[in-house]
C-alpha cells in the first residue's frame, strides 16, 4: 500500500476544495434556478407568493412540504413519520440553509419525489427559494 | 506521610469499586454497550430524518438490502449519490450484527423493530413497557429510540438512561 499516504493527501485536498466550492449564498440558488427556468420560459421571474402556495399545497398526494416543515419557514418542523425535529428552512433563521448545492439538490430531489411524485422544475425551485429568502427570522 | 495514607487508601478503594462496576457493566447484556455510530458521513446522512441507528442492530445482508432500496425507504425517498452510498454501506457492513437478521421468509429484515431481539427486549411488561406505548403521542413510533433511550442519538443505550414516558408525557 505505497500509494496510501498520497491517496489520503489527495482525498484531504479534494475535501478542502469541495468545502470551499460549497460556500454558496441563498442568492446564488435563486439566480441559478431562475436562469435555468428562463431556458424554457424566457422572462421568468421567481415569485415568493407562488413559492408559498407551492410549499403549502398538497400536489395530489398525502403530504405538502409544510406537513413536515410547517407553514412558517422560520419555525422548527417535525418529520411526519419519525417525529424527529427539523431545523427551520429560512436562511434568516438557520444559516445552514441554501448554503450548499450538494445539500439543496439532495433534499429537493428526495422531497419533491415524496410530495409530488416527480422532480421539481427549476421554476418551482426558484419560487420556493424566493419565498424562503423572504421569510423574516 | 501519615496524613496522606487515608487519602491513598480511599483512592485505592475507589479504584477497586470503579473496576468492579466496570466489570459488572461489561458482564451485562449486549445492549448496555455503547454502540458504534462513529462515522461522520453516516451520522449526517442517515441521522437527519431519524437518529443514526447503530449498525450492530441489523445483519450485513439487511444493511445491503437497505442501502440498495433508499429510493423507497419506509415511504420516503432517501436517495444518496453512489459514492456516499458506497462509503456508508461499507461502514454499516463492517459494524453489522454478527448474526444475520433474516425474516421467516428468508429475506433480510429491514425494520430493526421486527427483529426477534428487538421484540423480546421491548415486549409488553418488560422493563416497564406498557401496551400501546410505542403508538402513544410521546413515542409515536418504535423508530423513535430517543423517546425512552435518552442518549440514543449518541449510540448510548445504557439501561440507566432509559426513561419511559408516562401517560404520553415525557418524564
Amino acid at each position: 500500500m505505497k500509494s496510501h499516504p498520497l491517496r489520503m493527501f489527495l482525498a484531504g485536498a479534494a475535501l478542502l476544495a469541495s468545502g470551499f466550492a460549497t460556500a454558496e449564498t441563498p442568492a446564488d440558488f435563486l439566480t441559478r434556478y431562475q436562469t435555468e427556468a428562463r431556458q424554457s420560459t424566457p422572462g421568468f421571474s421567481a415569485s415568493a407568493e407562488r413559492g408559498e402556495k407551492f410549499f403549502t399545497a398538497t400536489h395530489g398526494g398525502e403530504w405538502s412540504c409544510s406537513t413536515c416543515h410547517t407553514k412558517n419557514p422560520a419555525a422548527r418542523g417535525k418529520h411526519a413519520s419519525t417525529g424527529k425535529a427539523i431545523e427551520p428552512m429560512a436562511p434568516a433563521a438557520n444559516p445552514e440553509r441554501l448554503a450548499s448545492t450538494r445539500s439543496v439538490e439532495k433534499w429537493f430531489g428526495r422531497n419533491c419525489k415524496d410530495v409530488l411524485g416527480r422532480t421539481c422544475t427549476p421554476a418551482e425551485k426558484a419560487d420556493v427559494v424566493a419565498w424562503l429568502m423572504n421569510s423574516p427570522r | 506521610m501519615t496524613a496522606t495514607f487515608p487519602a491513598r487508601a480511599l483512592r485505592a478503594l475507589t479504584l477497586v469499586l470503579t473496576a468492579g462496576a466496570a466489570g459488572l457493566a461489561l458482564a451485562d447484556d449486549d445492549e448496555n454497550k455503547r454502540l458504534n455510530i462513529n462515522h461522520p458521513e453516516y451520522r449526517s446522512e442517515c441521522g437527519s430524518c431519524h437518529i443514526a441507528f447503530p449498525p450492530a442492530l441489523l445483519g450485513a445482508e439487511s444493511w445491503r438490502a437497505m442501502m440498495a432500496g433508499l429510493d423507497k425507504h419506509f415511504g420516503s425517498d432517501a436517495s444518496l449519490d453512489a459514492e456516499t452510498s458506497a462509503v456508508i454501506t461499507k461502514f454499516l457492513v463492517a459494524n453489522a450484527a454478527r448474526r444475520d437478521t433474516a425474516g421467516s421468509d428468508g429475506r433480510p429484515q429491514l425494520r430493526i423493530s421486527d427483529t426477534p431481539w428487538f421484540r423480546k427486549e421491548h415486549r409488553d411488561g418488560h422493563d416497564g413497557i406498557t401496551p400501546g406505548i410505542f403508538r402513544s403521542a410521546a413515542v409515536k413510533s418504535a423508530a423513535n429510540c430517543a423517546a425512552c433511550h435518552r442518549n440514543a442519538a449518541e449510540g448510548d443505550f445504557s439501561e440507566r438512561d432509559i426513561r419511559i414516558p408516562k401517560n404520553g408525557a415525557r418524564s
